[in-house]
């Protein structure tokens, strides 16, 4: 093995764009291990554990671009550190020619884009919440999508845009949809009289997209970050926002999902539930409805009923699920169930959640790296036993890679190792469509369970569910028939899925 | 202390924009320099010893004390300065500049520059022209020769003509030069151009001997860079405009002796900070190696602290294979400098960018905030003494000037 | 009407820090965004970013005290 590598100093690229660029290129032939990122203290422990350390980084700065390639041999590696810099020299044309440079500052941006009134911010956390100060003081509006924000910053941020009444959506906020614009990962949803608050992103996309597919639309689709409802944030963002729908004449149904909310944040939340003239729907993932309905609110029972109960308040109508319980049965008894365990693989957590929920009372022991009260922490997070329902999204996977939704690397090679475990009898998983996504998720999914089976021979039951609309740029259709063509039971919600998989392993 | 940063430096940046640079006239550096004595060698750059100073400038030196007799012969030259027998000191300290090793001594002539706004003035010594020459060094015969005629001869008939000609708007000139393809540092073929339109009538008026008058004509045509000793002091000028403005965050100095870049800053009065010079990074003439290089010299960089130079690249087309070798390079640059400039030069304008203003008036706060630093485009000297011009291409100040300027502001300033 | 509700019926325009992909979704939708070719300040250099802070910190404290004249 050789290693090559080539420091640009000052060179600042974002972490995502790195990750992406690394990853592509170790798929290359030849190529073992490829480091591309800015000389962080995180990459400079990946080089030193990759053994591709070299005393010349000693004293490189965060703003030091570094690639470092491990290939069979000199040329391969050099090969491999010329694909990296094609790329990023592709991305820097992109704007290119004589076009102005972009701008580098928030302010320098501001002054570019007069009237802008949202700033969307997906910088390292450390330096997230200044720039979201900075964005709140020249009253704008924010998402933050960064993560490792402190919850007090989080406070400050908060009680600075309330007071401003200002949008803070996040920390850690991967999905709104503002304006009828989908910002982040947010799916193409039409416009319409429900407006959501939530403090989950996949939550977020799983009843937006359905709402849109049983025929109804948002009018707002507000992200506040998953510590909004905790005792110290104390619902702030959820409190303004709601009371902003409210008052808004285009929303006549308001929802809200959330984990449960801190005992003492209920109790404000409810009696300003009380004040709003409009329904109200409530999804608190894995809380008793009852502590809902008591207050005469709407208590969903899962993501995909939250949707339905938000569009029969919506149009009047009697909404369905879009596959109904008997489908689903028939649909199960139509495979044959090869003995085995359960893996999923998913890329939104919430939806993870809400699997192991259901599953969990009817199988015993489940296994996650996000267990839900009832179900087991996974002893190694690499390597699956027993049922196991995985998010690939949380932390120990995405350290030093993009999440799943963009990168479908990991989660391929998971999904071959998991058809190579001859105790597996269903592998279910997610695929996330909407804008910030993996332009063609399916198809890699497909590609890697290919692989698999060639490798295994046996044929464990595959399930996938879809989240996302027609109007989603990756299209749903073509997404679907992809899966089915590889023999993928496809469903249109993450609760349809499960369901499925309950039948298939209740029968074993 | 109740100081808004803001307005600190639009004080200092409107005192740079209101400054009015005409020539005054030629004089010697001892009637006209303040502080200015016999034994004075002044030098480009921030304060430097004679044990530290690199190759060109202590050749610059030893040539400077032949031609002003201080010493007989070089090695007599390099005693006495090591003996502490002269004394020296940057031409920044004394309202000067100099291009290069910017030696200037006692007998020679210098243009006098005066910013009509404020009545003070600048100083430069006047161009030798390309080749062996005491800027980069060389201090053979030839070079005391030159100089000795510079003196008896091209300052006086110049002289004579300044006062004979109209006054001459060094604003102006260099705003026509910048509209012509120069930027004013590393291309001065317009500007000079445009200087000998001003001075031929009044030097043919002059009562000077016809060869007298035609050598000093086929002097101008034959350099390039005579404008480069014009343009420098006029940028000084306006700069000194902004010293030394209470709370400023504005750079009024980026100068170079050889060994270190030193910086100054309007808000901390008459304190250097330095740090190593770099190695400029370009294009080197054919038979030139990157060894051959000394360390970034000269206080031509008062062009980029004015805007022009590499801060005007945009401007200057014609050399842009100094700069990475396309025209949109060339842009960049200047595009980028906007982002640690305070304001846009109301005089000088870049014909390609739709005569947006130059940027001028650099930030520190922004330098460091930012970590973009000044774009300097410059020429290379010879790390040996008298070689002459190697190249030339882009350089960058060492971060270490701002960030030790930052920390002397809030040290000054900040009583948080 | 709260100004959060009137927010509600405006088109956005977004600034964009951070994923280059965000910004140029938003170009696919037709809505006015511009991405920033953001860095960490002063180049991640922690002593600067202090020293920055605290002219910052200053700053306030001068214009509160001038708004307060």
């Amino acid at each position: 093995m050789v290693v090559c590598h080539l420091v640009k100093k000052q060179t600042y690229f974002d972490s995502v764009t790195l990750m992406l660029i690394g990853s592509q290129v170790k798929k290359l032939d030849g190529i073992k291990n490829a480091v591309v990122g800015m000389c962080t203290d995180y990459n400079i422990d990946s080089l030193k554990r990759l053994d591709m350390y070299r005393p010349d980084f000693d004293g490189l700065t965060p703003n030091d671009l570094i690639i470092c390639i491990m290939g069979n041999d000199k040329t391969t590696a050099e090969a491999g550190i010329a694909e990296v810099e094609k790329r990023l020299n592709s991305r820097k044309q992109a704007g290119g020619g004589n076009a102005e440079l972009p701008p580098s500052t928030q302010e320098e941006a501001a002054r570019r884009l007069p009237g802008a009134n949202v700033v969307l911010i997906s910088v390292p956390g450390e330096y997230a919440a200044r720039e979201a100060e900075l964005a709140l003081n020249q009253g704008r509006h924010v998402m933050l999508f960064s993560d490792n924000v402190s919850i007090e910053e989080e406070l400050k941020l908060k009680t600075l845009g309330s007071s401003k009444e200002l949008l803070v959506m996040g920390p850690d906020c991967g999905t709104a949809i503002i304006n009828g614009t989908p910002l982040a990962f947010s799916n193409a949803v039409r416009r319409g009289d429900i407006g959501l608050v939530a403090a989950s992103g996949t939550g977020l996309q799983e009843v937006t997209s359905t709402i849109h597919r049983l025929g109804c639309g948002i009018s707002q689709a507000i992200g506040v970050g998953g510590r909004d409802l905790s005792e110290k944030i104390g619902g702030r963002m959820t409190i303004m926002a709601t009371r902003a729908l409210a008052e808004d004449p285009a929303t006549r149904v308001i929802v809200l999902i959330s984990k449960p909310p801190a005992a003492s944040v209920l109790k404000p939340l409810f009696a300003e539930f009380k004040n709003i003239k409009k329904s109200v729907v409530v999804y608190f993932i894995g809380a008793d409805p009852k502590i809902i309905e008591e207050q005469g609110f709407v208590a969903a029972r899962n993501l995909e009923d939250a949707a339905i109960q938000a569009c029969n308040l919506s149009s009047g109508g009697k909404h369905k699920p879009e596959m109904s319980d008997a489908e689903i049965a028939t649909l199960a008894g139509k495979h044959k169930v090869p003995a085995g365990n359960l893996r999923s693989l998913y890329s939104g957590g919430t939806l993870c959640d809400e699997a192991q929920r259901v599953l969990q009372p009817i199988l015993g022991e489940v296994s996650s790296n996000t267990p839900v009260k009832g179900c087991l922490e996974m002893a190694d997070v690499y390597k699956s036993t027993g049922h196991c329902i995985i998010d690939l999204g949380d932390d120990n996977f995405t350290r030093g890679k993009a999440h799943p939704m963009i990168d479908p690397d990991y989660r391929s090679e998971r999904m071959h190792q998991e058809l190579s475990d001859a105790s597996v009898g269903i592998i279910c998983f997610d695929v996330v469509l909407g804008y910030g996504s993996h332009p063609d998720m399916a198809g890699e999914m497909v590609a890697a369970i290919r692989r698999g089976q060639k490798s295994s021979g046996k044929k464990p039951i595959l399930a996938a569910c879809i989240c996302g609309t027609t109007d989603d740029p990756q299209g749903y259709q073509q997404q679907k028939s992809q899966l089915e063509e590889a023999g993928v039971v496809v469903f249109p919600t993450n609760v349809a899925m499960v369901k499925f998989a309950q039948h298939c392993l209740e029968r074993k | 202390m109740l100081i808004d940063i803001q307005e600190a430096n639009a004080k200092a940046l409107s005192a740079i924009q209101a400054a009015q640079p005409v020539i005054k006239g030629i004089d010697t550096a001892l009637a006209v320099v303040p502080g200015m004595n016999k034994n004075l060698i002044l030098h480009a750059g921030p304060p430097i010893t004679w044990e530290k100073m690199s190759g060109p400038l202590k050749g610059a030196v030893i040539g400077g004390m032949i031609y002003e007799g201080l010493a007989a012969s070089p090695a007599e030259a390099e005693k006495m300065a090591a003996a502490g027998k002269v004394q020296f000191a940057p031409w920044h300290e004394h309202d000067g500049v100099g291009p290069m090793a910017g030696v200037a001594t006692a007998s020679m002539p210098v243009w006098i520059i005066e910013n009509k706004t404020n009545g003070r003035r600048t100083f430069c010594t006047l161009n030798e022209g390309l080749g062996k020459v005491l800027r980069y060094g060389a201090f053979s015969q030839e070079v005391i020769d030159r100089l000795k005629w510079m003196e008896a001869t091209l300052g006086p008939v110049l002289k004579a003509a300044l006062e004979l000609a109209p006054e001459i708007n060094m604003k102006n000139l260099i705003a026509q030069a910048l509209q012509m393809g120069d930027e004013v540092h590393n291309r001065n073929k317009a500007g000079t151009s445009l200087l000998i339109r001003e001075l031929a009538p009044a030097i043919l008026k002059t009562t000077f001997p016809q060869a007298d008058k035609v050598r000093v004509l086929e002097f101008l045509h034959s350099n390039d860079h005579f404008f480069l000793n014009l343009s420098m002091p006029a940028a000084k000028a306006m700069l000194q405009a902004a010293e030394w403005v209470e709370g400023s965050t504005i750079v009024t100095t980026m100068a170079r002796n050889g060994t270190e870049f030193g910086i100054r800053v309007a808000g901390l009065k008459d304190r250097w900070f330095t740090a190593p010079a770099a190695i400029v990074k370009g294009l080197l003439f054919p038979g030139f190696e990157e060894k051959d290089c000394n360390p970034d010299i000269g206080d031509s960089a008062i062009t980029e602290t004015c805007g022009l130079g590499g801060f005007s690249m945009a401007a200057a087309p014609a050399i842009v294979k100094f700069v990475g070798g396309t025209v949109s390079d060339a842009m960049n640059f200047t595009r980028k400098m906007y982002e640690i400039t305070d304001g846009e030069s109301q005089s000088f304008q870049i014909p390609n960018m739709d005569f947006r203003g130059a940027p001028t008036g650099i930030n520190i706060l922004k330098v460091c905030e930012k970590n973009i630093l000044p774009q300097i485009n410059t020429g290379i000297a010879h790390k040996d003494a008298g070689v002459g011009q190697v190249g030339a291409g882009l350089v960058n100040p060492p971060m270490k000037c701002f960030e030790d300027a930052l920390e002397a502001y809030v040290e000054k300033y900040c009583q948080n | 009407m709260s100004r959060l509700a009137e927010f509600f019926g405006q088109k956005i325009k977004v600034i964009n820090l951070g994923i280059p992909g965000f910004a140029e979704d938003l170009k696919k939708q037709g809505i006015e965004n511009i991405h920033t070719e953001w860095r960490p300040p002063a180049g991640g250099n922690k002593k600067i970013q202090a020293l920055l802070a605290r002219v910052d910190a200053w700053q306030s404290q001068v214009k509160a005290a001038k708004g307060a004249r």
